[in-house]
């Protein structure tokens, strides 16, 4: 149950644009980082090539509106209205960062933006929408809560019993799969025999479509159909077709997979495909390159401060673990120091 | 005084509970229409609606998933696991999500959410209904831990816990929904984290939680007629661990014995004995023993079933022993 909207118009394709572009570029600061030996490990995932998944969806999104993310989850984040700097600083696992450094890339999260986390299990941020929705529904709050994931997450049971009772109980809950065809070495068709998937959320009584991702006029149309009725009370699913450009990971050069493919895949890159709509529609080019140069700006100065950041103290280690009220758990040493004063 | 049962007395928590605070709500498989595998929510849906007795699919995953987002966003969730044994099903949502947000999101928001379960042997139930996975739970940091063992404590235990702001996992006991006690439930009861001294005694320390505190106090009233004056201390929550009051009934006694129904190796008792013997070292007279669950399946066999976990004669008999 593809559908095509009306026409796209260019209205408000500009700030799209530079939406994606940030978060291109954040990603590109991001290997950068990487590549520099400042991030905290190596546990990276670029949704370069994703862009208009992130920028369409959020951007049908409202002020108070929850989400949770995936481990490849930072332009979602972006769009939602993230910092740069402290995102980069928590990339790099320092005290200034949205977590003050303990959750890095795949656990950073922000409730003052709704947002209620990234993940690093397959699928496991997702139920939690689910939760959100239905204490927004009791609450009459009127939020909207988004579950972002990959096509590695159509994997997992726990989506599929989310699914179910967010369309059982009719919650304002709109589950968004972000089909980059691989997850981690295995192609999409290499991991099920049903690859149209939103049919499997139709299944459950879910509006469901897919969106080609390439355009960013379209993933958006498509989101606001989908969430419109979701805040009405028919929850929904959309899948956006997109390729991840990069491995996996930040080490991974993608043996797996052909140049051929990936250079199909990356032919139908969302930002390039903005960048023409733009001129096509007369913006001169070089105004775009100066939208370019100005974010490329803002994005060098988030790493310039994330590696001069603070690292957190040690004992930020045993902070945290329950409400600040409680104890905190005894350092092993000093533990040991007790054990063995003995006289 | 009035007497309950355990069963009535976690009904009165859930109901003064949600009376109290209009964000407490349960959720769960059968909590609702069905009043609860155990009966503990009969009735609760008459009273407070569908709304705060929600009825849901088979999905134990998506339950405690649900319980953390709706925690996250302000609410009080009590879900209900049916049987602790199905804690496997939910671990991610429970070790990796719940425990783990205030920590992992540098200390922005917890989740104080309420997951009652029921764990335990005594009905025959077999080696997938009959566990007591508790042990799972106390190596998660991030998790608390309470386990009821008398009506008094199935009544505020449950409201302490449904005011914790972190995630409090709270597993009942399958064979006490049927105890019943005279109890006055205004008065005091000890602290959410403190443990309790049942019974006082200067020569043994008996260390243990849920039904294995009634094996224990039924052991030290036998112990008692041979002259040997056994200390019984209830632990009530197992995180936050109250070892204080276990420190002090082992030092003045010289001996302990730490009794639980889970499997013994690496378990609950493994955990206590090597405290007590790492900080109560010069008091002990005697190794620190422990007596527990037997390291098998639990049978449905009525007797291979109780020979499996720990009973008042042995509890007496490891007693006498350690004595000696």
């Amino acid at each position: 149950m593809t559908k095509t909207g009306p026409a796209p118009s260019n209205t408000g394709l500009e700030a799209h644009y530079r939406q994606m572009r940030r978060i291109r570029s954040f990603e590109e600061r991001v290997g950068e980082l990487f590549v520099r030996g400042e991030s905290a490990g190596s546990m990276l995932h670029l949704s370069i090539g994703e862009e208009s998944a992130a920028v369409g969806v959020c951007s049908a999104m409202r002020d108070g509106d929850t989400f949770t993310t995936h481990h490849r989850g930072h332009g979602i984040f972006l769009a939602r209205g993230a910092d740069p700097n402290r995102m980069m600083a928590e990339i790099a696992g320092k005290a200034t960062g949205y977590c003050h450094g303990k959750g890095g890339s795949m656990h950073i999260a922000d409730m003052s933006l709704g947002h209620l986390g990234a993940n690093a299990i397959v699928g496991g941020g997702i139920p939690a929408v689910v939760g959100a929705a239905l204490a927004a529904r009791r609450r009459g709050t009127g939020q909207l809560s988004v579950a972002f994931f990959g096509d590695g997450a159509m994997g997992q049971g726990i989506l599929y019993e989310s699914m179910n009772m967010a369309a059982l109980w009719d919650l304002p809950a709109v589950f968004v799969c972000i089909n980059n065809q691989w997850g981690m070495g295995t192609r999409i068709d290499q991991a099920t025999r049903v690859t149209a998937l939103h049919d499997r959320a139709a299944a459950f009584g879910l509006a469901a479509e897919t969106v080609d991702g390439r355009d960013v006029r379209e993933v958006q149309a498509a989101a606001a159909r989908i969430l419109d009725g979701a805040r009405a009370g028919r929850p929904g699913f959309l899948a956006v077709e997109c390729y991840r450009f990069f491995g996996h990971a930040r080490k991974d050069k993608s043996p797996y997979r052909s140049p051929k493919e990936e250079a199909a895949g990356r032919s139908r890159d969302p930002v390039a495909f903005a960048r023409d709509a733009l001129i096509a529609a007369g913006m001169a080019e070089a105004r775009l390159d100066e939208i370019d140069q100005a974010i490329a700006t803002e994005m060098e100065a988030s790493i310039d401060a994330a590696i001069a950041a603070e690292e957190p103290p040690l004992q930020a280690m045993f902070r945290d673990v329950f409400a600040p009220d409680a104890p905190e758990p005894e350092p092993l040493a000093r533990r040991i120091d007790r054990v063995l004063a003995r006289d | 005084m009035e007497t309950l049962t355990y069963r009535e007395a976690l009904r009165r928590a859930l109901a003064d509970a949600m009376e109290e605070d209009p964000d407490v709500f349960v959720i769960g498989e059968e909590v609702g229409r069905y009043g609860g595998a155990y009966g503990v929510t009969k009735g609760l849906i008459e009273q407070f609606g569908p709304d705060r007795l929600i009825d849901t699919p088979i999905s134990e995953a998506a339950i405690v998933g649900t319980g953390v987002g709706a925690a996250m966003a302000g609410m009080r969730p009590v879900v209900e696991l049916m049987y602790v044994d199905f804690i496997g099903m939910t671990m991610d949502q429970l070790a990796n999500q719940a425990a783990k947000i205030r920590y992992m999101f540098g200390g922005q928001i917890g989740v104080p959410m309420v997951l009652r379960t029921q764990g335990g042997t005594g009905r025959s139930a077999g080696a997938q209904h009959s566990q007591s996975l508790e042990a799972y739970v106390m190596h998660t940091p991030g998790l608390r831990l309470a386990m009821p063992a008398t009506v008094a404590d199935a009544y505020h235990l449950l409201r302490q816990a449904l005011r914790q702001p972190d995630p409090v996992v709270f597993i009942e006991h399958k064979a006490l929904y049927a105890l019943s006690e005279a109890v006055d439930l205004a008065a005091p009861v000890p602290d959410w984290g403190r443990a309790a001294l049942r019974r006082p005694g200067g020569d043994l320390a008996i260390v243990s939680y849920s039904r294995q505190l009634h094996h224990a106090l039924a052991a030290a009233e036998r112990l008692d007629a041979e002259g040997i004056a056994a200390a019984v201390i209830d632990l009530r929550t197992l995180n936050p661990l109250d070892f204080e009051t276990v420190r002090g009934a082992v030092e003045a006694a010289g001996r302990a014995m730490v009794v639980s129904e889970g499997p013994l190796t690496a378990g609950v008792a493994a955990e206590l004995a090597a405290r007590i013997s790492e900080e109560c070292f010069d008091f002990l007279e005697n190794p620190v023993l422990r007596v527990a669950g037997e390291d098998v399946p639990i049978s449905v066999s009525p007797g291979l079933e109780a020979a499996s976990v720990p009973t008042p004669e042995l509890i007496v008999d490891a007693a006498r022993r350690l004595m000696a």
